[in-house]
């Protein structure tokens, strides 16, 4: 049962605790390894070791206070905003450690974005907020080039066809759901590597929520997608891969419908089936 | 006694648990008595309200019932034959020829004339009616208009104030004539230019446009209020962007130690510091040690900036406070650095309330007198200031030194001075509302 895999040539240090499944990939492009996060004395996250592939969905499920939103947000440094937050061990992006002391926040937050909770649009127009992004990071020479990343963002995140005809009105009239849209079209119209999701739909209706979710499939064709999510449904509907979450550790990874058809861990399991959580 | 009842009727379950029979009925017989509670709650609130609203209503009913008389005096009309030889002897219209000249006599002879006075105590009597403004004023009507030497004009003059309050029914004609200060004389000839319709009771222009003056009938704001100006903008422009800065850095880039700690215990502290020590504090480093001259606005400006510095960082942290987190997280999500997400997002987001609160900070610093004390403000400055480096006072002071002088004029002159500084107080509120509305409509 705990067949953990080391692939040849992954200079991992010490083997994940405790974890069932294969938490290493073919080609990733975020490796985490042993990674502790701490709020003052408690510790949120213990040990946890994971890979991320490349142009693949994964989700991470589990119940509430269990690690799974902090450590997604140590993959963009979202963390370093709370002042007691402390973190060990490694992350890499394409083989690059995260938390060297060189490593600037803001080219690796454009590298990796992140959509949240609740939907946050700025209080500005519809196309300030989508050009938001390339403006601070200069990525347009020119007017003609910022209309079209904000064109392209909006039509990728659907929401073109809504809002083409009221690019000036604030973005905070929009519905819950077509914010929340807004907000993948801002975060992907820097171009980013990663897309960090923390339960990107839990303030959405079942058809706003339908909507991002075929979105997040869409958008898995260019981007590495890590989402955060409460709804089980949602996990197996929309993720290559699933990781269950409990205490802060990571109890079990794997291929989505082999978690949910045939889960190995009696954690999982129980979760699963609704046991508890 | 109830309790043991409640249990032997048949409502009563013997479990333990209430029926619900039973608590209805105890939750009916306690209702009166809460509702009543809450009625005698409410009743103290409108009784308080009440009190307050009186005193308000009787400050304002003093204030205007005072006030707005001192809005208005009485001028008298005179001809006034003007004498190119006697006015301009020099007859280059310079000041200094002007000054020279008999200005004085002019206008005595038009008042000798329209009164009658004739004698040495008549004149003497009729020459105490009018202003001793009323030279300054006929020269200014000459400079204006040079055309009118060697012509006999109308002209209208300020009576003296002492004749203004006769004439308001102050000073009773039933007093005994050793202890009024005008003589019986001056009532006829006062009666003699009533009965002649020349004196008319008008909009004080001295008040609005004149400087201070030891005369109340010339005694004006003009001079407070240029200086209450400059003052306020010195401290403005200091105050402001120290107090946002550094509300900003404290909120948003301060590290959270021992340090900063005291620091914003010390500036919670200063908030409640009698503004008089700011005044001593003032007095004793820029005029003691760098040896600044008394009386500037420059340094009534930077008095006052430190004064309202506490009321800006306190109220610039509460609305920086007030921006919701998501924001910061949008921004800092993009990739924003943390200077871009506060100049971009949250300072934006939170100026509609560093607005407000230093709008109110300014209205403090309007209505205060006692550092301005003791910075020598208090002086008695004729000249309006030019500039922040020339003497002054300011509005308030102005009110204060009034309220010592013992002239009857100068009674109301105070109260129409109280009036323009709570005119100036309410805009200045109403404008803190405005900004408010106007910019919270984007959020």
């Amino acid at each position: 049962m705990n067949e953990v895999a080391t692939p040849a040539g992954l200079e991992s240090g010490a083997l994940p605790m405790d974890t069932v499944g294969n938490v290493y990939v073919e080609s990733p492009r975020i490796t985490a390894r042993n990674v502790d996060v701490y709020y003052g004395d408690k510790k949120a996250i213990d040990g946890v070791t994971l890979d991320i592939a490349e142009k693949q969905v994964i989700s991470f499920i589990g119940p509430s206070g269990c690690g799974k939103s902090t450590f997604l947000r140590a993959l963009n440094r979202m963390n370093d905003t709370i002042d007691i937050c402390r973190m060990e061990g490694e992350i890499k992006l394409d083989g690059e450690d995260i938390y060297a002391p060189h490593i600037d926040v803001v080219p690796l937050r454009a590298r990796v974005g992140m959509v949240f909770q609740k939907p946050n649009p700025f209080p500005k127009s519809i196309y300030d907020n989508v050009a938001y992004g390339p403006r601070i990071h200069g990525l347009a020479t020119n007017r003609a080039e910022l209309d079209d990343i904000v064109t392209q963002s909006l039509e990728r995140a659907g929401l073109w066809d809504e809002v083409k005809d009221r690019l000036t009105q604030p973005g905070t009239g929009l519905s819950g759901g077509q914010q929340q849209r807004l907000c993948i079209a801002r975060t992907i119209a820097v171009s980013p590597e990663v897309i960090l999701m923390d339960e990107p739909c839990s303030a959405l209706d079942p058809i706003a929520t339908a909507k991002i979710e075929e979105l997040i499939h869409e958008l898995s064709n260019q981007f590495t997608i890590v989402i955060v999510t409460h709804s089980m449904q949602q996990a197996a509907r929309v993720s290559n891969r699933t990781a269950y979450f409990h205490l802060g550790k990571l109890v079990e990874v794997g291929e989505t419908g082999e978690i949910f058809s045939n889960p190995s861990h009696e954690m999982t399991r129980n979760y699963i089936t609704g046991r508890f959580g | 006694m109830t309790d043991r009842q409640d249990m032997t009727t048949p409502g009563a379950k013997s479990d333990g648990m209430m029926s619900p029979d039973v608590a209805a009925r105890r939750v009916a017989a306690s209702i009166g008595g809460r509702r009543q509670r809450e009625r005698r709650f409410k009743s103290y609130g409108l009784i308080a309200i009440g009190i307050a609203l009186a005193f308000l209503v009787i400050l304002f009913a003093s204030i205007f019932s005072k006030g707005i008389p001192g809005f208005f005096q009485h001028y008298v009309t005179l001809e006034v034959t003007l004498d190119r030889a006697k006015l301009d002897p020099a007859g280059d219209l310079s000041l200094q020829s002007l000054y020279d000249g008999d200005a004085r006599g002019a206008i005595r002879a038009a008042l000798y004339e329209a009164t009658g006075a004739s004698g040495r105590s008549g004149r003497k009597a009729a020459g105490k009616i009018i202003s001793q403004g009323a030279e300054q004023r006929l020269r200014k009507a000459v400079i204006d208009d040079p055309s009118i030497l060697g012509t006999t004009q109308s002209m209208v003059f300020a009576v003296d104030d002492d004749v203004d309050s006769f004439l308001r029914g102050f000073i009773s004609r039933d007093t005994p004539e050793a202890d009024r200060r005008i003589n019986d004389k001056m009532i006829g000839y006062i009666d003699q230019l009533v009965a002649d319709n020349r004196i008319e009771y008008a909009f004080s222009d001295y008040l609005i446009f004149g400087s201070a003056s030891r005369n109340a009938e010339m005694a004006g704001i003009f001079g407070a209020f240029v200086g209450s100006m400059l003052t306020l903008s010195v401290c403005l422009v200091l105050a402001f962007p120290l107090g946002v800065a550094t509300a900003v850095y404290l909120e948003e880039f301060a590290p959270k130690n021992r340090l900063t700690e005291i620091i914003e215990i010390n500036i919670n502290n200063l908030a409640a510091v009698p503004s008089v020590v700011f005044g001593i504090l003032g007095l004793a480093i820029f005029i003691g040690i760098f040896g600044m001259p008394r009386s500037i606005p420059l340094i009534g400006g930077v008095v006052l900036a430190l004064m309202t510095l506490p009321t800006i960082i306190i109220s610039s942290r509460a609305a920086i406070r007030a921006v919701p987190p998501s924001i910061r997280d949008a921004a800092l999500g993009v990739g924003a650095s943390r200077m871009q997400t506060m100049l971009h997002h949250v300072v934006p987001l939170a100026m509609p309330g560093m607005l407000t609160g230093t709008i109110i900070g300014m209205a403090q610093a309007l209505g205060e007198t006692a550092p301005l004390l003791m910075i020598g403000m208090v002086a008695f400055i004729v000249d309006v200031p030019g500039s922040v480096t020339d003497p002054g006072t300011v509005l308030p002071v102005q009110i204060f030194m009034w309220a010592d002088f013992a002239e009857r004029m100068f009674v109301q002159k105070t109260s129409a001075a109280i009036i323009v500084l709570l005119a100036f107080l309410i805009s200045m509120n109403a404008a803190a509302i405005f900004i408010r509305k106007k910019l919270e409509r984007r959020w």
